[in-house]
């Protein structure tokens, strides 16, 4: 018999796979291709079925219905043991009683390997930490148990390494190098990375592809500019950076754009960047994107009128405002402070303004709010 | 700069007064061990090397360590046996436990507690009584004798009780929860996700036992042996509910000597050798472990 847990490689084909736990569907009907050597993230707010996926790849959960391939292997059934598969678990899940040698030697011992100390010495090497070998792992720091367990993972060059919220224990500064120190051990060693996440900042760094789940359903798959420049639901809108959302009705159908009233004001936006299935439409345009003068003064493009400052956070590189609409809703404007202008006070009537193909429109009967109150959960 | 010296002076009458807290907390315990430890120990010590006087229970100080000699071979198999009977109930007591701590810790969900007060439950009753019970439950008219006995197992005239048998069986139940609470709170200490680790590893089920959740349990392994070998090793009261004659273990010597014959030196001689002896055990099976710091 070929052992797969070292033969199978290949893109990952997962087939309409469903788990579901009593009555409740954490993942609803799932296909997706990942890509060999690719950075696969996998990124949804918690409870959106993005960890029973990556524990039903590494074998730790039985899927319901569907199928799971490596390449042309079927490892839906598979022993976990038997998997091309390896996992750096949430907490790490270093072997308390082991040196960090013999914690990265344990998947080589199992396997019977000849050329173990070489082996782990190099992978010790390519985390920066060959000086720790002989320190148990409770001697370690957040930071450096995170780089064994991803030694561990990764000593065994398995088809597919799945990365579990990775760096969800560690503090910010130290999460932002592991973010790019990931990317660059990825690059190097050319392996499939499965990561999953509720860090959208944290997806975005490191992945080619990402694909946004909620609700046991993939939203949106595509890469980082591409889920941001061109969310197709109010929920990718909301959980990737923040959007504007409004509810307009489209008033005129062009060839190359499209006019949409807005609360009784007419903006533009280019036709292939519509999502509407009808005249109701919700027109998104990111915080940064809007420009902000006080009312009276001249501006181009899509331009909306009579609001007003209701907040002002001076955040040093940029100021955020929020602006109060005459129809009520509230406004997020990042303006970058880059002019030397004082940033406007509050209780200052403002028009915005902005170009018509940094519009998206999306179908209009969506809830606009979809996905942003995620986002506070999840920071806490 | 005057305010800073100040509050350094401060910091300092901080630091002292806390410095004798610690000693006031333990004097309490001090104070117990002294009176009810070291003094009593110093006795026995004492009494091992006198011999008798005049009267019935008086002992004279003559220094006789020739006492330890002859209390030594005079109960060499009393001796040998409490060892071999200890040493056999503690493996079968590891046998039964060590699984069921295992589900507990994993397995048994919301049960969990319920099944925690069931293993600490029979110490509601007397240790004597439960003891008791058994001599009922194996005796000859019990169901479990006749049971065997209709069975084929054992022949028509064999007796359960009264046997090195009912003995040990006796010192396995009687110290099970000893071995089943400290192995249960080693496991159950386990995160379940250095197994799951294991398995995504390559490890199947054994080996990752083996090579995990053994190892792992290893310092509960270690207490519960010991808290079911050191009190099952001293026992009198198994050997003599449910053992004969033959099957004397050196706690009914010792309990003997000092209550029917008031042959205190002996008593205590051989107290003190009991003592001596586990404590070297012990140690060997400590270091043996490498575990001192787990435990």
């Amino acid at each position: 018999m070929v052992d797969a847990s070292t033969s199978a490689h290949g893109d990952l084909k997962l087939s309409h796979l469903t788990k579901t736990f009593g009555e409740f569907k954490a993942v609803d009907d799932l296909s997706l291709t990942i890509p060999e050597g690719s950075f696969f993230a996998l990124l949804g707010p918690s409870g959106c079925g993005k960890t029973t996926t990556l524990r039903m790849i590494a074998g730790l959960e039985e899927p319901t219905s569907g199928t799971m391939h490596v390449g042309n292997t079927d490892i839906t059934d598979m022993r976990p043991y038997r998997r091309p598969v390896n996992t750096v678990f949430q907490n790490y899940a270093l072997f308390p009683h082991l040196s960090i040698f013999e914690n990265v030697a344990f998947g080589l011992r199992r396997r019977g390997i000849k050329d173990v100390k070489a082996q782990v010495d190099k992978v010790l090497e390519l985390v920066e930490l060959p000086h720790l070998a002989d320190r148990k792992p409770t001697q370690l720091s957040g930071g450096q148990q995170q780089r064994i367990a991803v030694a561990r993972a990764i000593v065994n060059r398995p088809a597919l390494l799945l990365l579990d919220e990775p760096l969800g224990a560690l503090d910010l500064k130290l999460r932002r190098q592991m973010q790019i120190e990931l990317k660059w051990i990825q690059t190097e060693i050319g392996l499939t990375f499965v990561h999953v996440t509720h860090d959208q900042e944290e997806a975005m760094t490191m992945a080619d592809t990402i694909a946004v789940m909620n609700e046991g359903r993939i939203e949106q798959m595509g890469s980082p500019a591409d889920l941001y420049d061109n969310p197709k639901t109010a929920f990718v809108a909301n959980f990737l950076g923040q959007s504007n959302l409004i509810k307009g009705a489209i008033e005129s159908n062009g060839a190359d754009s499209l006019v949409v009233n807005l609360f009784g004001q007419k903006v533009a936006l280019p036709r292939s960047r519509s999502a509407a299935k009808d005249s109701s439409i919700l027109v998104g345009i990111r915080p940064e994107k809007f420009r902000i003068q006080p009312e009276g003064k001249e501006m181009s493009g899509n331009i909306l009128t009579g609001g007003v400052i209701s907040d002002v956070s001076y955040i040093g590189v940029s100021t955020q405002y929020q602006v109060e609409m005459p129809w009520g809703q509230e406004l997020i404007v990042f303006e970058q402070n880059d002019d030397g202008i004082p940033p406007l006070d509050k209780g200052d009537k403002v028009k915005l303004s902005w170009e018509p193909i940094f519009t998206f429109g999306l179908d209009g009967s969506q809830d606009a709010n979809a996905g942003s109150e995620l986002i506070a959960d999840e920071e806490e | 700069m005057a305010f800073l010296h100040a509050a350094a002076k401060h910091g300092s009458s901080e630091t002292k007064k806390r410095s004798w807290l610690p000693y006031l907390l333990l004097l309490p315990g001090l104070v117990w061990l002294f009176f009810f430890f070291l003094l009593p120990i110093l006795t026995l010590v004492s009494t091992s090397t006198k011999t008798p006087g005049l009267g019935i229970g008086e002992f004279d100080q003559t220094y006789r360590f020739a006492n330890y000699w002859d209390a030594i071979v005079n109960s060499r198999a009393q001796f040998l046996r409490s060892f071999e009977y200890a040493g056999i109930a503690t493996v079968l007591a590891l046998a039964i436990a060590y699984p069921l701590a295992y589900a507990i810790a994993f397995k048994s969900g919301r049960w969990k507690n319920v099944l925690l007060v069931l293993v600490v439950a029979p110490f509601f009753t007397s240790f004597i009584l439960r003891t008791i019970a058994w001599k009922q439950i194996l005796g000859t008219s019990g169901f479990v004798n006749r049971a065997l006995i209709d069975l084929h197992i054992i022949g028509p005239q064999t007796h359960l009780t009264a046997s090195a048998f009912a003995v040990v069986m006796g010192l396995t139940y009687n110290f099970l929860p000893f071995m089943t609470l400290p192995l249960y709170s080693s496991l159950e200490r386990i995160d379940p996700r250095t197994i799951e680790a294991s398995g995504d590893l390559y490890a199947n089920a054994i080996t990752t036992f083996r090579k995990v959740t053994l190892p792992l349990s290893a310092p509960g392994v270690v207490a519960g042996t010991l808290l079911t070998f050191i009190p099952a090793a001293g026992d009198f009261v198994n050997a003599e509910i449910l053992g004969n004659p033959n099957t004397k273990m050196i706690g009914n010597v010792i309990n003997a000597r000092y209550l029917q014959i008031v042959d205190y030196p002996t008593a205590a001689a051989l107290s003190f050798t009991l003592m001596f002896v586990i404590l070297i055990m012990v140690t060997l099976y400590i270091r043996k472990a490498g575990t001192e710091e787990l435990v």
